[in-house]
C-alpha cells in the first residue's frame, strides 16, 4: 500500500484584482517545528497546551547584547531587571545571575526580590504606591528609592527624622522628549520646575542622601532620540544640584521602554524589521550623557532597567487549533486554546503567529479566536495563515513580557511556564493552575455551605 | 545588463515603473533588459511585453524583510539582475535595508540612506524644514482623532489630512477630519499628518542627487490637469528659477542621495512652500527623458559606479499628455502571474 | 451535484467560469476534490477516495468537505444550485 499524503484542508477561492498571488505569501510563514531543539509536539504532550516556553540561552543572548551595545559606549553599567516584565523567579534569577540588580514598583515585588536573594542595596524602588511599612523597610535595607511625588518626600522626610535612618532617594522625572504621549503622571515634571524644586527639597532637608536621577519616558519606544533628549535634561539637573550644593548625582538611571520585535497594531512594516536596537538606544543614550556639560570626577552610573526588550523574544506560547468556522460572511476563522486572558498582549500587538507543522503555499485570510465566551477574545483581527486543521500547534513569537505577569485566571485556568535551560533540558518553573489553588483561598459562609437542587 | 523594476501598476494612479523602463531602454550609454517585479497580478506593466522580458511576484512590504530577502534570492538565481530600482515609498525601507546584502550578491541600488529617507517623513517635514532653511508648511502629527480638534483654530480649513505614507485628503470640518482620518489610518497605519492648506499653484521637480550634494539632474513640471486621485494627466517642463534653486539647495544641503520628487507650492506673493519629499523616482518621470534628462539612465550609471556627467539642460515648455491603453491578454498569462508568480 | 460543463480547471488550480468572467484559485486537494466532482463521483464517494489517499479522519474530511462543497456552490460553479 502507497503511504498516505500529509492532509490539507481543501480550498477554493476567487481571484480578485487586489489580491497578492499566494506565493507571494509564501515565505511570510516558515514552519516553528522546534524551540530550542526540542519539538513542539514533544513539549505539548509533555508539558500540556497552551504552554509559555521561555529560553535560558536566549535570555542570556539578549542581555549580553544589552550589555555590550552600552559597555562599548559608556565606561559604568548597571542594568536592573524590571520585575513587573516578568516576576517568575526563574527567570529574575538568570538575569541576577548575569549582574543585573532588581527594579520593583510594589512592596509584593520588593518582597519578592529580597526573598529571591538580592541585596537590598541593589533593589531599586519605583512606583507612585509605596506605604510608610514599604519605605520603612528599603530605608533599613539601604535601598535606592525614587520618589514619584511630594507625599512620598514628605513621608520620608518623616521616617527620616523619626527612625534616624537616612534614605537613599532619587527622583523620577518626567519630562517632554518629543514622543507621543508624554508621560507626565508619574514623578516630577522637568520643564515647570517641579523636578528642581524636588531636589531643593531633598537637598535642604539634610537628612536624605539624593544618589540618582531617573526618568522613564514611554513604552515601546521607537524613537531613540527621544532617550537623548531625556539624558541631555537629566545631565542637565544633575549639573545644576552639582553648582548649587556641590553634590555629585551618583547614578542616572534612564528607565526601560526599548522596543522588542513585536509589532504594534496599527504598524504598517513588521516590527522586526523597523524596531531600533539595543545599539542605536545605547548610541543616543550615551552620547547625550558624555556630550553634557556635567562633568563630576566620577562620570555617574548608567542604570537601565529595560525589561520588554529582554525577555520578549525569549519566550513563546505554543498552542493547538480547536476548530475552524465560517462567520456568516462567509470569513474564515480560527479558534486556538489561548486566549487574551493569557495572552494579554495581543490587545497591543499584531503577534507573529507560526505553524508548528509543514505546509503548502496555499493560505487564507482568517481571524484568529481565543477559546474564551467572551467577544473581546480576538488573537489577531486579520492574519493570513497557511490552512490549519483541528489539533494543529502553533507558535506565537515574542510573548516574555508582560503576559507572565498580566495574565488573569479569567474563565480558564492558567497554563504551566516552562524554561530550556542552556544544556537544552526543559524544567517546569510555574505549574499550571488547578482547582484547588483558586478553592483554596475562598471561603464559605456556613448558611451557604450546602443546597439541593 | 539586467535592471529590476517594480511600480508596474500604470493605472490611473500609475506607478512609475512603466515610465521608469521606458527611460532605461532609451538609455543612449547602455543596453538592459527589465524584469519586472510585481505585487499584484493585474498590474499591467507584466503583460507589456515589449518593454518587460520576464516579470516576478514578490511579497508586500508588510510581510517583512526575510520574505522579500528570499523571493530576491529566489529571482536572483534565475536572472542575475545587476541593478534593482524600487519605486513605491512603502518598500523603501525595505530596499535600503537590505542594499548591502543586495550588494553582496552582486545587485546595485542607488538609494537615499536610512537617514534622509526617514528625516524627510512627512511626519517630520516642520523639523526637516528648520534643519535645512526650507520652508514647510505647519503640520502636526496626530495619533487620535481627537487631538485634530484644535488645529483648524491653529491652521484655519481646509486641512489636509496625510497618510504616513500615501493618501492625502482635503476636510473642510471636523466630521471630514475623523472620516479621512479613520479610512487613512486603516490603511496606512498611524500616525495621521494634519497639515495647514497652503493656498496657491503646485509645481513638482523630479531630480536625482550624487549623495554628495551635487544636483545631477532637475526637471521642474506645472501640472496642467489633476485626476480626481490628485494625479497629473498632463503637465509641462517650465523655467522656473526660484524653484530649481530651492531644489539645489534641498541636495547641496541634505547631500540627498538618489531620485526625488519635490511638491512645492507656491503661494500668491511667490513664496514657496516644500510640501513633501519622495523619495523616489515620480510617474511623470517620462517628461524628464523627453526633454533631455534621462533620470533612469543617469540612476542606472550611479547605481552601478559609472561616471556620469550632471545634466545642465533640459527643453522647456514641452508636456506630457498620459493616456490609457487596453491591451489583450490571454487568461493563460494571468493565470501564470497570479498561480506561479512568474511571466 | 456537477461542475458546469464550461468550467475549465487548469492543472496549477486555477479554475475560469467563462459565464461569469470570474476565476478562482484551488490548492492541491481541492482541485483533487473538483476534478472528481467532473468525473461524477459523488460525496461517498470523494469521502472514500480521500480517506484512502491522505492522513486524516473521516470526520474532518466530512466537515472540509461540506465547507469546500458549500463554497464551491456560493461560486456558482455547480450545474444545478439546487443539487
Amino acid at each position: 500500500m502507497t503511504t498516505k499524503k500529509r492532509y490539507e484542508r481543501p480550498v477554493i477561492k476567487r481571484l480578485e484584482s487586489n489580491m497578492p498571488a499566494k506565493f507571494g505569501g509564501r515565505s511570510n510563514f516558515e514552519a516553528v517545528t522546534h524551540i530550542e531543539n526540542i519539538a513542539v509536539g514533544e513539549l505539548i504532550s509533555r508539558f500540556g497546551s497552551p504552554l509559555f516556553v521561555i529560553s535560558e540561552k536566549r535570555i542570556r543572548k539578549l542581555y549580553k547584547q544589552a550589555r555590550q551595545a552600552f559597555e562599548t559606549r559608556y565606561p559604568r553599567v548597571q542594568f536592573a531587571w524590571s520585575y513587573k516584565t516578568n516576576y517568575l523567579s526563574a527567570v529574575c534569577n538568570v538575569y541576577h545571575q548575569e549582574g543585573s540588580w532588581a527594579e520593583v514598583v510594589s512592596g509584593f515585588e520588593y518582597d519578592k526580590a529580597i526573598s529571591n536573594g538580592v541585596e537590598g542595596s541593589k533593589i531599586i524602588f519605583n512606583g507612585p504606591d509605596k506605604t510608610e511599612e514599604d519605605l520603612k523597610k528599603a530605608i533599613t535595607n539601604q535601598s535606592l528609592i525614587h520618589i514619584d511625588h511630594l507625599e512620598e518626600l514628605y513621608m520620608l522626610q518623616e521616617i527620616a527624622r523619626s527612625t534616624r535612618q537616612r534614605p537613599k532617594v532619587a527622583i523620577r522625572v518626567n519630562m517632554d522628549t518629543g514622543v507621543y504621549p508624554m508621560w507626565d503622571r508619574f514623578g516630577f515634571n522637568y520643564e515647570n520646575g517641579q523636578a528642581w524644586d524636588a531636589l531643593n527639597k531633598i537637598m535642604y532637608s539634610g537628612n536624605m542622601d539624593l544618589m540618582g536621577l531617573h526618568t522613564h519616558i514611554g513604552t515601546f519606544m521607537l524613537s531613540p532620540s527621544a532617550y537623548a533628549v531625556a539624558a541631555s535634561k537629566l545631565a542637565q539637573l544633575a549639573r545644576m544640584v552639582q553648582q548649587k550644593y556641590d553634590h555629585e548625582i551618583k547614578y542616572i538611571d534612564m528607565g526601560g521602554g526599548f522596543a522588542s520585535r513585536n509589532t504594534l497594531k496599527g504598524a504598517y512594516l513588521p516590527g522586526q524589521d523597523t524596531n531600533p536596537h539595543f545599539d542605536d538606544f545605547a548610541e543616543a543614550i550615551s552620547s547625550a550623557l558624555i556630550n553634557s556639560d556635567y562633568r563630576p570626577k566620577t562620570p555617574p552610573l548608567l542604570i537601565l532597567e529595560t525589561g520588554r526588550a529582554l525577555i520578549d523574544d525569549a519566550a513563546w506560547l505554543l498552542g493547538t487549533v480547536i476548530a475552524n468556522k465560517r462567520l456568516s460572511d462567509g470569513k474564515r476563522t480560527t479558534i486556538v486554546d489561548f486566549g487574551v486572558n493569557v495572552l494579554f498582549t495581543s490587545f497591543w500587538y499584531d503577534h507573529r503567529i507560526s505553524p508548528a507543522q509543514p505546509f503548502t503555499a496555499y493560505t487564507e485570510d482568517t481571524v484568529m479566536y481565543g477559546p474564551l465566551c467572551m467577544n473581546i477574545d480576538v488573537i489577531r483581527e486579520n492574519v493570513s495563515m497557511p490552512l490549519l486543521n483541528k489539533g494543529d500547534y502553533v507558535v506565537v513569537h515574542s510573548v516574555g513580557a508582560y503576559n507572565m505577569t498580566q495574565w488573569m485566571q479569567f474563565i480558564t485556568l492558567r497554563p504551566k511556564v516552562i524554561m530550556i535551560d542552556t544544556e537544552g533540558n526543559p524544567h517546569v518553573i510555574r505549574q499550571n493552575e488547578v482547582l484547588a489553588n483558586l478553592s483554596s483561598m475562598e471561603q464559605i459562609p456556613p448558611h451557604l455551605a450546602t443546597f439541593e437542587l | 545588463m539586467t535592471i529590476a523594476v517594480t511600480g508596474l501598476n500604470a493605472i490611473d494612479s500609475p506607478g512609475p515603473g512603466v515610465a521608469v523602463i521606458r527611460g532605461l531602454l532609451e538609455a543612449e550609454s547602455f543596453s538592459c533588459r527589465i524584469i519586472g517585479l510585481s505585487y499584484e497580478s493585474l498590474e499591467p506593466g507584466i503583460y507589456m511585453r515589449d518593454l518587460v522580458s520576464k516579470t516576478y511576484s514578490i511579497p508586500y512590504p508588510s510581510s517583512g524583510m526575510d520574505a522579500l530577502m528570499e523571493r530576491l534570492q529566489y529571482i536572483h538565481q534565475q536572472e542575475k539582475p545587476d541593478l534593482i530600482i524600487p519605486n513605491f515609498d512603502s518598500e523603501l525601507y525595505s530596499f535600503i535595508k537590505l542594499a548591502p546584502r543586495l550588494k553582496k550578491m552582486g545587485i546595485h541600488t542607488f538609494l537615499p540612506t536610512l537617514a534622509q529617507f526617514e528625516e524627510r517623513h512627512k511626519v517630520n517635514l516642520p523639523a526637516f524644514g528648520e534643519k535645512y532653511g526650507l520652508s514647510v508648511p505647519r503640520s502636526k502629527a496626530v495619533y487620535t482623532a481627537n487631538e485634530t480638534l484644535s488645529l483648524d483654530r491653529e491652521y484655519g480649513w481646509p486641512l489636509v489630512v496625510k497618510g504616513k505614507y500615501y493618501d492625502a485628503s482635503l476636510a473642510y470640518n471636523h466630521e471630514q477630519v475623523k472620516a479621512h482620518f479613520n479610512r487613512i489610518s486603516a490603511k496606512w497605519g498611524l500616525p495621521i499628518i494634519i497639515q495647514e492648506f497652503v493656498h496657491g499653484t503646485e509645481y513638482n521637480v523630479t531630480g536625482l542627487g550624487d549623495g554628495e550634494g551635487g544636483v545631477v539632474a532637475a526637471v521642474p513640471m506645472r501640472k496642467q490637469y489633476i485626476t480626481d486621485k490628485g494625479k497629473a494627466w498632463g503637465g509641462i517642463s517650465i523655467d522656473d528659477k526660484k524653484a530649481l534653486a530651492l531644489n539645489a539647495q534641498f541636495v547641496r544641503e541634505t547631500k540627498w542621495r538618489g531620485p526625488y520628487e519635490l511638491e512645492l507650492m507656491k503661494d500668491k506673493s511667490g513664496n514657496y512652500f516644500l510640501l513633501e519629499i519622495n523619495p523616489r523616482i515620480p510617474a511623470w518621470i517620462y517628461l524628464a527623458v523627453g526633454v533631455g534628462q534621462n533620470i533612469p539612465e543617469a540612476l542606472a550609471r550611479l547605481a552601478m559606479g559609472w561616471p556620469t556627467d550632471p545634466f545642465t539642460h533640459y527643453e522647456v515648455g514641452k508636456m506630457f499628455v498620459r493616456y490609457s491603453w487596453d491591451m489583450i491578454v490571454d487568461l493563460a498569462a494571468f493565470e501564470q502571474i497570479s498561480t506561479k508568480g512568474e511571466l | 451535484m456537477k461542475i458546469k460543463k464550461n468550467i475549465a480547471v487548469s492543472e496549477n488550480g486555477f479554475i475560469f467560469n467563462p459565464s461569469s468572467g470570474e476565476s478562482f484559485s484551488a490548492n492541491p486537494s481541492g482541485l483533487e476534490i473538483l476534478n472528481l466532482l467532473r468525473q461524477g463521483h459523488d460525496k461517498e464517494s470523494i469521502l472514500n477516495h480521500m480517506g484512502e489517499n491522505y492522513q486524516t479522519d473521516s470526520q474532518t474530511l466530512e466537515r472540509d468537505l461540506t465547507d469546500f462543497i458549500e463554497t464551491a456552490r456560493q461560486y456558482h460553479l455547480f450545474e444545478h444550485e439546487d443539487e
